[in-house]
């Protein structure tokens, strides 16, 4: 039992007795106080600090919170030394699927009884937004490593994003599609639920700055299941843009739009598949095959990433997954959550508390295999290059051509103050 | 062509390739509930079954398309005799609710099987190179598979029909349906011709199954993500016609379609409301009898 702890339950419990316990009441009070002398001499050093992670890890969704908890096994077991005799003890809990209702319980058990010092993980957006609340009022900090709706660190001031804003990708998605891919009209559909509307915002924003013409934004159905694309394809396809942007969520859903684009001979038909990464996320990629090739997306990391940093990091997780396995953008948000999890306890010596925290994180700089990143000052989000991808077949391989980088992008919502994102 | 020749082609086309898939898989749910009247939620295991069976025999013995369709098929009309004697038989005279309970619990049983054997991973299927990619049919040009579906669709509804209406067995199912008690009193065995509709019924639909993995998808949770699908075709349709579920599935596929084509916000909005405006005027389906 760590000596912070100590007191907060033994001042709960004697709230809750009654009279006739009164001798187990002395009992507690004696063996604690008896603790907290033992542990006195070691205060400064030997903290545990408790970290509460929430991931899909059941159902079609697993995959996105294996990777993510891969990430961060792979950064403990590489650093786990630098923390010195602090100790972590991750306590994981299945958010298994996008509505929020889950996680939401999940956070409220992490900090009311598991009592954890920091919150993380955090695949879809509606758990994140659903567990804002309860982080400000139990000032737990809070470290997303999914996530992406570019609002979200708005709702909470213990909030810091690791991973990405779908503004990060669709703004300058759009304004590319009109200058460099002389795309002059383009449609966008989306899966409906925040990040989507997100998504399309952005590129719509970007798109039309530019001078581009949007003809058509489309819903296609909900995040849970993978529908039948077609209806909605069709529907474009028979509208003719230059470009067609697609915002789904990453797995699955991104198999089955390539392979919907492809069957429908959109290509052929002249209409260029652009989006954000998350439609050739590396786990898939190869899966797609040639119906892959041409598509270009905006992101922020591929394994594909000739960089020493990422190289070292590839190889590792295939030591350690397996030759066949590959990290792709939630791993290493896993990987590069981890590292500003250690730079907080080793900022704050074990103690954490959610100002000292975010302070911690305010600023930071970390080498990550995608390349520099930062945790912005003033939004405590996340600063990072942004690539664009081509994908192109080399030999019997897919993999990616960097067409472009735009170095440090903060995310464009907050910097334009749009809906949400200005609140 | 047109625009709106072009658009209306578009929904029709899709709907159609998207109906077959509804009927293929339905059509045994709608005979073996209008036979026995037995409440079988769990029918959408079957076709999940035909999916993992044909998946399985793809990649891991290399079986073609086809084949593994139909060795599908077979393996899962066997395996759904053996649970009809275990389960289904003895709750033949129980209540609805008794019914629904068991066939409920099966899906939920499956997905858990299913997801361990499988992992909850959605599958994808690689299907032969023939069926995908475009078709010309002159005016324009179609993906090959859904072409390909349609025709399936229209192979097995003429069969079906045939099989229905011109053979002895066929005469005895519809008998059956009509009327149970007097079907038995002219000595027709309605156990075992339940028995053989129920096979059938589950091999279709594995065959169903399979052909909808390259549309659909398939994952653990398939019978519970399409079972209300179902079982709005087999409302609509009317228990125990094969015309009926046909009829119904395409109403169902080609406005399910239409909705998204050109009203996307509207999403699934409207195979609710036709089911429901269908349903009010026909409570027993379209081609149900009353």
């Amino acid at each position: 039992m760590s000596t912070s702890d100590s007191p907060h339950a033994a001042s709960y419990t004697s709230h809750v007795l009654k009279k006739d316990e009164i001798m187990k009441s002395n009992f507690n009070w004696r063996t604690v106080s008896f603790a907290v002398l033992l542990a006195l001499p070691g205060l400064a050093a030997a903290e545990t600090v408790k970290i509460g992670v929430v991931l899909t890890y059941s159902g079609g969704a697993a995959q996105f919170g294996q990777q993510i908890d891969r990430g961060m096994n792979l950064y403990i077991k590489q650093h786990g030394d630098e923390l010195g005799d602090h100790q972590i003890e991750l306590i994981k809990r299945d958010s298994k699927r996008p509505g929020g209702d889950i996680a939401k319980t999940a956070v409220q058990e992490l900090i009311t009884r598991e009592k954890v010092d920091i919150l993380t993980g955090f695949v879809f957006s509606p758990n994140a937004i659903a567990s804002a609340p309860l982080v400000t009022q139990g000032k737990v900090p809070m470290i997303i490593m999914n996530a992406g709706t570019a609002w979200i660190p708005n709702l909470s001031p213990y909030i810091a994003r690791v991973s990405f804003t779908m503004w990060q990708s669709g703004y300058p998605m759009g304004t590319y599609a009109m200058e460099k891919l002389g795309c002059e009209s383009s449609a966008s559909g989306y899966t409906d639920y925040p990040p989507g509307k997100d998504s399309v915002a952005a590129f719509k924003t970007g798109f039309e700055a530019a001078g581009g013409k949007l003809i058509d934004e489309i819903p296609m159905g909900g995040p849970r299941e993978v529908p039948d694309f077609t209806p909605f394809f069709q529907r474009v396809k028979d509208a003719k843009p230059d470009c067609f942007y697609v915002f789904v969520p990453a797995g699955n859903h991104a198999s089955a739009v390539v392979k919907t684009f492809a069957d429908l001979g959109m290509a052929e038909a002249g209409i260029r598949l652009i989006g954000p990464g998350d439609i050739t996320q590396d786990t898939k990629l190869q899966g797609m095959g040639d119906n892959a090739v041409g598509i270009v997306t905006m992101h922020h990391y591929s394994a594909e990433y000739d960089t020493p940093e990422n190289k070292a990091f590839v190889d590792a997780w295939k030591a350690e997954y397996g030759a066949d396995t590959t990290p792709d953008f939630m791993g290493v948000a896993g990987w590069d959550g981890m590292a500003a999890i250690f730079h907080v306890i080793k900022t704050l010596d074990g103690k954490i508390d959610a100002e000292g925290a975010m302070d911690a994180l305010k600023g930071w700089t970390f080498d990550s295999p995608r390349g520099p990143i930062m945790i912005d000052p003033d939004t405590r989000d996340i600063v990072h290059d942004v690539n664009v991808h081509e994908i192109v077949k080399v030999g019997d391989r897919l993999t990616i051509n960097v067409l472009g980088t735009i170095p440090q992008v903060k995310d464009p919502c907050k910097a334009l103050k749009i809906g949400k994102c200005g609140q | 062509m047109s625009q709106f020749g072009n658009v209306l082609v578009s929904i029709i086309f899709d709907g159609l390739a998207y109906a077959m898939i509804l009927f293929i898989i339905s059509v045994g749910l709608s005979i073996t509930m209008g036979l026995m009247g037995f409440v079988n939620l769990a029918h959408g295991v079957f076709a999940m079954a035909g999916g993992y069976f044909t998946v399985s025999l793809m990649t891991g013995f290399g079986v073609g398309f086809i084949p593994a369709l139909l060795l599908a098929a077979i393996g899962v009309a066997v395996t759904s005799l053996v649970l009809e004697r275990l389960l289904y038989a003895p709750l033949y005279d129980a209540s609805e609710l008794d019914q629904v309970l068991l066939s409920i619990g099966l899906v939920f049983m499956a997905s858990a099987t299913f997801t361990f054997f499988f992992g909850p991973d959605p599958v994808s299927i690689r299907v032969p190179s023939v069926l995908s990619g475009q078709i010309d049919l002159g005016f324009r040009s179609f993906p090959t598979y859904r072409v390909f579906m349609i025709m399936v669709g229209l192979i097995m509804i003429t069969v079906l029909w045939l099989g229905f209406e011109r053979t002895i067995i066929g005469a005895k199912i519809r008998a059956a349906v009509d009327n149970r008690r007097m079907a038995e009193s002219i000595g027709i065995n309605v156990d075992r011709l339940f028995k053989i509709t129920f096979a059938l019924g589950s091999g279709i639909a594995a065959i169903g199954g399979g052909l909808a993995v390259d549309i659909l998808g398939l994952s653990p949770s398939f019978a519970i993500q399409y079972l209300v699908l179902f079982l709005i075709v087999v409302a609509v349709g009317g228990l125990g016609t094969i015309r009926g579920t046909f009829v119904a599935a395409i109403v169902l596929g080609v406005i399910d379609n239409a909705g998204k084509y050109l009203w996307p916000e509207g999403g699934a909005f409207f195979i609710y409301a036709v089911t429901i405006a269908i349903l009010l005027l026909r409570p027993a389906g379209l081609f149900g009898k009353e």
